[in-house]
């Protein structure tokens, strides 16, 4: 009995399993929406020439690009390692 | 002064051409002049959908290199008056299609024609872009499956930059949202996404929800697009949608589970 509802309950989650990963990946596919398509390759290469020099994790970088009137700004931030 | 409505999604199999075909041929019912383009090159399908398919002598490719003048492209449909289609090609790449060929054709139709429905293939590339760039609406095909939501959601993106109304600065493209293949049963158990879900993921405005449905397949496999199955629930729903489109107010219908009747319960009648 208790495996049978242990199945029915597994099973009645997967409609908001989906719902969940849809929430991450969609605004993660909205936080890239609009930049250049070099901005994905722009971020690793960056990471590989601090990575030179510093070992960070892959997280540790985030790159962003916002537009104003007439000039755009990247930001880059890097978090190091406490050395 | 047409308008252009884009049919698109992303994803494959998720019912653009039968969206597309049933959304003209509701219109064209209403008495709209209304042409169906199918922008599918290589891998035409529309006709077949439309059951025009032996009809075909000049396509869409052979217009924009012109090989065959817009009238002689167009098939004018058995069933409604006022109902048009101009196929893919079946033989040429992709590649044969240009955005000024595009350009021209869409000009012209746009002189006579009340809608311009455009059946987008799937996927992002040349003949996806082409079919949304020129588009004044989008309806937005998405099934409540999770590939689904997230292309649509890419689509969704395209839509506000790959566009001539976005590239410019015009007002954007108005979107909207179409479910289809949508099972109450499947919801209520909880294996389904709900209509709700999606709305709140893509957070545009709905249009209208197509029921997984017998009657679909049944339509397609004759060649008559499911708009002229009044009795079927799918039938219905388009309907409803066309008239949502024309800006009517519809209540949503085929979003709950139907209590069977003792009747279907006994002699277990299934979907219309």
């Amino acid at each position: 009995m208790k495996l049978l509802e242990f199945l029915k309950r597994e099973r009645r989650k997967s409609a908001s399993v989906a719902k969940e990963r849809l929430q991450i990946i969609v605004a993660h596919q909205r936080s890239q929406r609009g930049q250049p398509d070099y901005m994905p390759l722009l971020e690793r290469e960056l990471l590989e020439v601090i990575r030179r020099y510093v070992h960070v994790d892959d997280d540790a970088i985030q790159i962003s690009l916002d537009s104003e009137d007439n000039c755009s700004v990247l930001e880059l931030n890097v978090t190091l390692p406490k050395s | 002064m047409a308008k252009i409505i884009v049919v698109t999604s992303g994803k494959g199999g998720v019912g653009k051409t039968t969206s597309a075909a049933a959304i003209s041929t509701g219109l064209a019912l209403r008495g709209k002049k209304t042409v169906v383009i199918d922008f599918d090159v290589g891998l035409r399908n529309l006709d077949l959908i439309m059951g025009c398919e032996r009809r075909v002598v000049y396509d869409l490719v052979n217009v924009i290199q012109g090989e065959a003048g817009l009238n002689q492209a167009l098939i004018r449909d058995k069933r409604v008056e006022n109902l048009f289609i101009l196929p893919a090609s079946q033989t040429r790449d992709k590649d044969a299609l240009t955005q000024e060929g595009v350009a021209e054709i869409l000009e012209k139709l746009q002189e006579d024609f009340d809608f311009i429905l455009c059946d987008s293939p799937a996927g992002i590339e040349r003949g996806a872009q082409l079919a949304m760039y020129f588009a004044d609406e989008a309806i937005v095909v998405t099934n409540p499956e999770v590939s689904s939501v997230r292309d649509s959601d890419r689509i969704l993106g395209l839509l506000a930059s790959k566009t001539r109304r976005a590239e410019q600065g015009e007002d954007p493209i108005k979107e909207h949202l179409l479910v289809t293949r949508y099972n109450p049963e499947r919801v209520t158990s909880g294996d389904m996404l709900t209509l709700d879900d999606i709305r709140e993921i893509l957070a545009i405005n709905l249009l209208g929800l197509i029921p997984e449905s017998e009657a679909v397949l049944r339509a397609s496999n004759q060649g008559v697009p499911v708009t002229h199955d009044i009795s079927s629930d799918a039938g219905q729903a388009y309907s409803d949608t066309v008239s949502r489109l024309l800006g009517e107010d519809m209540p949503l219908r085929f979003h709950e589970l139907q209590r069977k009747g003792l009747l279907s319960r006994m002699f277990g009648g299934g979907r219309r």
